[in-house]
């Protein structure tokens, strides 16, 4: 029975790391450009799984230069609402035209040039030219709402399963727990048994999202959505709007004039506890952004390093090394998200903390 | 690639080993001394590691 479990739990981990198994390079024999090639080759298969793009690639063939993927919506509002595909752009090389206004690709960013594409750069190396509002779909708000369409089925379906007894069917099984635990372990010793339930959908939308994204990441589809920092910075965003809205007359009397402290005290007390308000979701922003960014770069890095040493023992040190780290990598998309949501709450038992009479 | 920016990095990396070394270290000694508190203190370790480990990568980014 041991060995048996043994041998599952072994089978699926190894399936479910087939990310390092997508390690796929045609061996190019130009003598001393090998060396230059390989290294602009892994620099943009690296950007590609860090960067967001227009357009959604699973697989391209270097040699034959043909692109396995689909391509999206660019949405712009550059007076007026264009609209078009982003094939029109063929993977930056071309300039898209639309309505008589011209777009091209410079860095993933969409700038408004004339018909031959010109790209004139300031002294900082930024483009001159305008950059429209960008609505587009792009790869991550595509992922953005797959997840959310995938949590929208999972929850609801599991809610509707209360209807038929009280014991949980299907997927549910394993959501239960967790989200027991989201409330007994995050939710009611951080915010109080009166006032948690209010910030409950909160908590579990924002832990299972970022999980999810996390955990999409990690798959060789090239997506990196909560290593995105404007992703995290609207989720910071919302987490201290929350806490503001929520915040009682002991809240802001804490933070502007602590009460049972020397005047003298509580003059040089205000400023950093207002700096405290604003730097409290400033690093819930970063440490998601961050940890998610640094892992995902290691990762990528030590998969190229099986490319870079071509002999038996580099190679499989590197494939071993990489595996390895995406097992950490799996423990850290479900730390940050249980962190981000632990913090989360704790800010909201701030702000709508009672007096006590400790103070 | 300049070599301020390099010792700043290693540093950062130094403080945030020894910080998180630190708390493996005192939560290994409190589940010694108390085994059936071993959930309440690995999760207590687990979250600190990850604010030690926030800042420690902040700091990286911006070097």
């Amino acid at each position: 029975m041991q060995s048996n479990f043994l041998a599952k739990l072994f089978t699926i981990t190894l399936l479910t790391f087939s990310l390092t198994v997508t390690a796929q390079f045609n061996e190019e024999h130009e003598g001393s450009l090998e060396e230059v090639n390989l290294k602009t080759k892994i620099k943009e298969s690296i950007n590609h799984h860090l960067l967001d793009t227009h357009d959604f690639i699973f697989f391209s063939d270097t040699e034959t230069g043909k692109h396995y993927g689909f391509s999206l919506p660019v949405i712009l509002w550059d007076e007026g609402f264009q609209m078009f595909s982003s094939s029109k752009f063929h993977h930056g090389e071309t300039v898209a035209e639309n309505n008589g206004n011209f777009y091209k690709l410079y860095h993933n960013k969409i700038y408004r040039t004339d018909a031959q594409g010109t790209i004139t750069l300031d002294d900082h190396n930024h483009p001159t030219q305008i950059k429209p509002f960008d609505f587009s779909i792009t790869k991550s708000v595509l992922m953005i709402i797959v997840t959310g369409i995938l949590m929208f089925f999972a929850f609801v379906g599991m809610a509707k399963s209360f209807k038929k007894g009280p014991v949980v069917t299907g997927a549910g099984r394993f959501l239960e727990p967790i989200i027991l635990y989201i409330r007994d372990e995050i939710a009611i010793p951080n915010i109080g048994i009166n006032k948690y339930k209010k910030y409950m959908p909160y908590l579990l939308t924002v832990f299972f999202f970022v999980w999810f994204l996390n955990l999409f990441g990690l798959t060789p589809l090239g997506v990196n959505v909560t290593g995105n920092i404007a992703v995290t910075f609207a989720l910071a965003l919302i987490t201290f709007i929350i806490t503001q809205f929520s915040g009682n007359k002991n809240y802001w009397k804490h933070v502007f004039w602590m009460p049972g402290v020397p005047v003298p005290m509580k003059i040089i007390l205000a400023p950093i506890e207002l700096l405290g308000v604003i730097i409290k979701p400033f690093a819930l922003m970063i440490r998601l952004y961050a940890n998610i960014m640094a892992g995902h770069i290691v990762l990528m890095s030590l998969i190229g390093l099986i490319f870079v040493f071509q002999n038996w023992i580099g190679s499989s040190l590197s494939f071993v090394l990489s595996f390895a780290i995406s097992l950490i990598e799996l423990l850290v998309a479900l730390l940050q998200a249980y962190i981000f949501t632990m913090l989360s709450a704790l800010y909201f038992g701030f702000a709508v903390e009672e007096h006590d009479e400790a103070h | 690639m300049e070599i301020p920016a390099i010792v700043g990095a290693g540093l950062v990396v130094i403080g945030a080993g020894i910080g998180i070394g630190r708390i493996g270290g005192s939560a290994m000694d409190a589940i010694a001394r108390q085994p059936e508190a071993y959930g309440k203190i690995q999760t207590a370790m687990l979250i600190a590691a990850a604010l030690i480990e926030g800042i420690g990568f902040a700091a990286l980014f911006a070097v």
